[in-house]
């Protein structure tokens, strides 16, 4: 099967061969920082315009029609606008603080995006604790919540950014729970493990109901982890104005709005990676005609298209449910999900002692 | 639902019931689309024949206008829209004279298309019609005389 490293590792030894071993690293690092960051902006945008075409069928509107053709060049102009505009110093806030929260969050966005397999060979970070590096890059996002609502001198700012830190550090349990399931089911945390042994069956095929409740639990944790509706407490735009990034204007609020919408994508990848087989093809045992076909299909489109299938999930509920309560916020995650997630984690351990998983 | 109060039973109720929420967006997504893409589709658009858009003076079947200019419409207009003036003509066969219509003005700017007018005309003289349009860049011209 055709496999990025090949390319990866010319590009390595042409940089090794003109330049000395350090800086051809560095050389590297920059090339690597690049694409990631690249693809990073290139998904934004298409998930920003995927939200506004989506969010649009859902209330059975067209959505942007009129910017390019079928609405294309909207998400520009928006960028456009959003660039353009003044960043204003807010008055007796916390300088340092509320300049370095939008980097804090966008950094552990990215950081976490760094992890996902986008095809054979195509990942940047890949080491042997690979699950538990995302759970620890994705988790330190809420602390720039926190300072963006403590240093910007706002109390509607502060409440989210409290509304905030409860409902992501409570739902990272339950996030945390559900991987847990899938690694006892494979036994492994690196990435790249993960999925090759999908490729023999989905884990939610393979991992049947637990599976699948983990899926189903990952699915609403992770939903509730990137602050969008039913969950969208921390912005409440009702209640709030706009939450923690109230006072935000320009590029800095642009950061958050980008990292909201990558983490959508971070959490649908990582769904897609643990349960629905990342870039693995879909085979049906028996069927070698099928599987064969399934084979001629690249890895990147098999990642991205379940990725925006979960995304596609995601929004359908998003664009469902009205804003919940913050006590009922809390006492789902944990009367509800937490109990279900370790009963859950039992019956998969079960399973995988006695053997009663494919 | 009868066990809506124990743990299960809740949490099985509310799954259905998200279920339910779920099912009618989805019908929503796959239907066709109530956006209109007004300048576009000017040929086939459909305005309600309901709609009150701009008063004007329906003409009966002979092309005369229906209006005696009682005047009850000026009268009961809450906004003063409509100002009627008027002549008197002599009837050539029987040499009385009688009031006519002179000069029907209406002012559309002003108008709030409260239907009045044309509710309390006794001849139905006056109607709304469907002609939207009517943005103009001077206030001037939205002083209409209606009859011709």
């Amino acid at each position: 099967m055709f496999s990025f490293n090949n390319i990866t590792t010319a590009i390595d030894e042409f940089l090794n061969s003109v330049l000395p071993a350090q800086g051809a690293l560095i050389v590297e690092c920059v090339l690597v920082a690049l694409c990631a960051v690249l693809a990073y902006v290139t998904l934004a945008i298409v998930m920003i315009f995927m939200e506004r075409k989506v969010c649009a069928a859902f209330q059975c509107r067209l959505g942007p029609m009129r910017v390019g053709y079928w609405g294309l060049l909207q998400v520009f102009a928006d960028v456009f606008k959003m660039l353009i505009k003044e960043i204003i110093s807010i008055n007796r806030s916390d300088r340092v603080l509320y300049n370095l929260a939008p980097y804090l969050v966008v950094m552990s966005s990215v950081l976490t995006f760094s992890c996902l397999p986008f095809a054979s060979g195509l990942q940047v970070l890949d080491f042997n604790i690979g699950v538990f590096f995302i759970m620890a890059a994705s988790s330190f996002g809420v602390l720039g919540i926190l300072l963006a609502g403590w240093s910007s001198n706002n109390k509607y700012s502060m409440i989210g950014a409290v509304r905030s830190g409860a409902q992501m550090i409570s739902y990272e349990l339950s996030i945390g729970l559900c991987i847990l399931v899938v690694v006892i089911l494979s036994g492994t945390m690196q990435i790249s493990e993960l999925v090759d042994m999908q490729r023999s069956g989905w884990f939610i095929f393979r991992g049947h109901i637990p599976a699948f409740i983990a899926f189903i639990i990952y699915l609403i944790a992770g939903n509730a982890e990137t602050n969008r509706a039913p969950f969208d407490l921390p912005e409440a735009e009702s209640e709030l104005t706009a939450g923690f990034h109230t006072e935000y204007s320009g590029m800095h609020f642009g950061f958050f709005y980008v990292a909201e919408f990558m983490n959508l994508f971070i959490v649908a990848g990582i769904a897609s990676t643990l349960f629905l087989g990342g870039w693995a093809p879909l085979y049906i045992t028996g069927l070698d005609a099928f599987n064969n076909i399934m084979d001629y299909i690249p890895g990147i489109v098999w990642f991205l298209g379940k990725t925006f299938f979960v995304i596609w999930l995601l929004m359908w509920v998003r664009w469902t449910f009205p804003r919940m309560r913050i006590d009922h916020v809390v006492s789902l995650e944990w009367k509800y999900l937490i109990p279900i997630g370790l009963v859950n984690l039992l019956i998969m351990t079960l399973c995988v002692v006695m053997g009663w998983t494919f | 639902m009868k066990q809506r109060n124990t743990y299960i039973g809740k949490i099985l109720f509310s799954v259905s019931s998200l279920a339910t929420g779920l099912k009618t967006t989805l019908n929503e997504f796959f239907t066709r689309k109530v956006t209109e893409q007004y300048p576009e589709n000017r040929k086939t658009q459909k305005i309600s024949e309901r709609h009150r858009a701009r008063l004007y003076m329906p003409l009966d079947e002979n092309g005369n206008n229906k209006c005696i200019a009682c005047g009850l419409c000026a009268n009961n207009c809450p906004n003063g829209t409509i100002t009627i003036k008027t002549k008197m003509v002599t009837d050539p066969e029987t040499g009385k004279s009688k009031k006519m219509l002179d000069e029907y003005t209406y002012d559309l700017g002003c108008c709030m298309f409260c239907q009045l007018c044309v509710n309390v005309c006794p001849k139905d003289a006056i109607a709304f019609n469907n002609d939207f349009e009517n943005a103009v860049f001077d206030r001037k011209k939205l002083i209409i005389k209606l009859n011709k």
